[in-house]
């Protein structure tokens, strides 16, 4: 068996390039704007889609994510909803992997299972939840991954060798190695570091490592590309988002065009990036 | 499994963190090798005779321990049942319960080499109790507060501000205590390596609820010397509030196992729970995880978090520790509520009756002590711990009351 986000980076090693991951909030400012980006971002240049599931108390979050997820929130977004917009994304796209990220809370009053059931029928192919770490595997993680979806688990630079294979261990589809100790939209990372880390966590296992948080242009984007299987931009989407809003938070006429503009100097950046991991 | 079906309520949690369904640790990895090692340093603590000897001394030296346990004649009189006694926790150094726990902390954090304090507060007891402490130990204090929460609570806001801390006002969510939690988790898992994150109630992941509620013990312990000392005997029932829970677990935990000891924890309705505008997770909420811990929260169908509101900032939180949901599940605390009303009420009756200015928050309880008093017989002993006093509050109820006449 293998998922939409295996195949997808299976394919990329053979063409010898990093993946670009985007994060957007799913109902971030409104269902339809929402979804109408998500179509647009594998064109744009994204290879794996994250999509956000909004929550009230985004602990590991900057302020731009907390934003974006209250927005969502306030638009009408639910779980429920989020599970709809990716059957809506699947009706004209059955190759772009999409990833659910967020925080446990909303799963466990969805029901475990029923959620499982639900976000597999959906083409939901993997999932990031912040706030289950490997102590709680028994939680989701297990359930996810016997139920045919990959769990893909953060990696920090807090997580020292000893506690990488506790992290690794039942990990799937791929690793995001948070590249600094913080919440999402802080600084760039030192590039230097971030290379190191990834070969580290490489050095223990054969899944492809996406490296996230501080990216914010091509530039950025390249240079951690580099050295890595994947880049993830997430923050910087969401500010240009915001920055499109009109005065009553409503989706101005150029919201997509000018978040995708964003996604395609990134996917630029990352397909010039010189090969360094995939030796 | 129900009460009649463990030997003891004193045995949790597991060795992950679990009171039945409840606690664990639920946080984002980067703060778990910090959580690892705090736990093996309270371990390692705790086995220390050395360590309990410098708390010990901090306590009856610094803080003033053992408080008081007083009986309340004229209120004993005034209900005709129940003989109460209130658990005098106001009277510590700082004005509460909490500086027991943050005693033990900031002494673990030193011990532990920590240059970086952080607490979240919400009344402001355990910010000032936590920029007191760092004061004497000479180490940085930030404090996180709802925006709320520090308009309401000027006094302790100027207090931590002289003790030399960092207030940072947060103006994310609902402006309160959940979201100054939010925000001191942010900090710390920005600063990670050189910050101790000081909780201040029995919530949060494992090991705080544990921790916490060892530390807060004294309160518990005392009051069975003190009682014996002054009755002969066991109290026969405990009453305390509860937001995240830890000036009651104190009181109630030495007692759990003493089955002839009726208990009750008492949540904030605030505008009753009908209204939907209230803090009582246990009656008006449902098993969720929020801030590392899964408990009763405030959640709605979508697993949101519904913004908890009571007239009392110590008890305005969506959630409860997770050893006071396992008892209530278990039956072996009964959860009642009281509304801002019958907490002002009590308020007001305590300070006229027994020239003790309460703070809100013991207030609940005592709204549900003066009617639990009248259906016990005279020999009942009952204890109320008294939390924290009153003098914060001040402001606060004027402007309830003010509003009332209009």
């Amino acid at each position: 068996m293998s998922t939409r986000i295996e195949k997808r980076f299976a394919a990329l090693k053979t063409e010898g390039r990093a993946a670009l991951v985007t994060f957007t909030m799913s109902g971030d400012p409104d269902y339809a704007t929402s979804l109408e980006l998500a179509k647009a971002l594998p064109k744009a240049g994204a290879d794996l889609i994250e999509l956000g599931m909004p929550f009230t108390d985004p602990m590991a979050d900057g302020v731009a994510i907390q934003a974006a997820g209250l927005r969502a929130l306030k638009g009408g977004q639910t779980l429920i909803k989020t599970l709809a917009m990716v059957r809506d994304f699947r009706k004209d796209n059955d190759d772009t992997p999409i990833v659910l990220m967020g925080y446990y809370n909303p799963i466990y009053i969805y029901g475990v299972n029923k959620f499982l059931v639900d976000a597999k029928a959906a083409g939901v192919d993997g999932l990031i939840v912040v706030d289950l770490p490997p102590e709680e595997d028994v939680e989701l993680c297990l359930p996810a991954l016997k139920a045919g979806l990959n769990f893909i688990r953060l990696a920090t630079p807090t997580t020292d060798d000893k506690r990488l294979p506790a992290v690794l261990n039942n990990t799937s589809g791929f690793v995001y190695y948070v590249s600094i100790a913080g919440i999402t939209g802080s600084a760039a990372p030192d590039v230097g570091k971030v290379s190191a880390a990834v070969e580290r966590i490489k050095r223990h296992t054969q899944l492809p490592v996406a490296v996230g948080f501080g990216v914010r242009n091509a530039d950025s984007a390249r240079a951690i590309a580099a050295g890595a299987d994947g880049v993830v931009v997430g923050s910087a989407l969401i500010d240009v988002l915001r920055a499109n809003l009109d005065a009553d938070g409503k989706a101005g006429p150029n919201l997509v065009k000018a978040v995708t503009d964003l996604v395609s100097e990134i996917a630029r950046g990352v397909r010039s990036a010189a090969k360094v991991a995939a030796k | 499994m129900t009460a009649n079906q463990v030997n003891s309520f004193r045995t949790g949690p597991d060795e992950r963190g679990h009171f039945g369904i409840y606690g664990g640790r639920f946080v984002a990895e980067t703060l778990m090798p910090n959580i690892l090692e705090l736990e093996a340093a309270y371990a390692a603590a705790k086995a220390d005779p050395a360590y309990q000897k410098e708390m010990d001394h901090h306590l009856a030296h610094f803080v003033g321990r053992p408080s008081p346990l007083y009986f309340a004649e004229r209120l004993t009189q005034k209900f005709g049942g129940a003989k109460i006694y209130f658990k005098r926790e106001d009277l510590n150094h700082t004005g509460a319960h909490k500086v027991n726990n943050v005693t033990g902390q900031i002494m673990l954090a030193w011990r532990m080499g920590k240059k970086r304090i952080l607490a979240e507060t919400g009344a402001g007891m355990h910010g000032v109790a936590t920029a007191t402490l760092c004061a004497t130990f000479g180490l940085p204090c930030i404090v996180y507060m709802g925006a709320v929460d520090v308009e309401r609570q000027q006094p302790n806001v100027l207090r931590m501000k002289m003790l030399g801390a960092e207030v940072r006002p947060v103006t994310s969510g609902s402006h309160t205590l959940k979201d100054a939690m939010n925000e001191a988790l942010r900090d710390w898992v920005t600063n990670v390596s050189d910050t101790f994150y000081c909780i201040g109630t029995v919530a949060g992941p494992h090991p705080y609820p544990a921790m916490v509620r060892d530390f807060q013990c004294i309160i518990g312990n005392e009051t069975r010397a003190q009682m014996q000392e002054a009755e002969g005997r066991l109290p026969d029932s405990l009453v305390a509030c509860i937001g995240g829970g830890s000036n009651a677990m104190g009181l109630f935990h030495p007692f759990l196992d003493d089955r002839s000891v009726e208990i009750y924890g008492v949540e904030a309705a605030g505008h009753g729970i009908p209204s939907g505008q209230h803090a009582a997770s246990v009656a008006g909420g449902r098993p969720g995880v929020l801030h590392g811990n899964r408990t009763y929260l405030l959640t709605d169908a979508d697993g949101q978090i519904i913004e908890a509101h009571s007239i009392s900032a110590g008890l305005d939180y969506p959630g409860i520790g997770p050893e006071h949901a396992w008892l209530n599940d278990m039956g072996r605390v009964k959860f009642l509520s009281a509304t801002d009303d019958e907490a002002v009420a009590a308020f007001q009756l305590c300070s006229q009756l027994e020239g003790i200015i309460p703070a809100l928050e013991p207030a609940h309880a005592l709204a549900r002590v003066f009617d639990l008093a009248v259906q016990k017989p005279k020999d009942h002993l009952m204890v109320v711990n008294m939390s924290g006093r009153g003098d914060k509050d001040l402001d606060s109820v004027a402007a309830f009351l003010e509003s009332k006449k209009k």
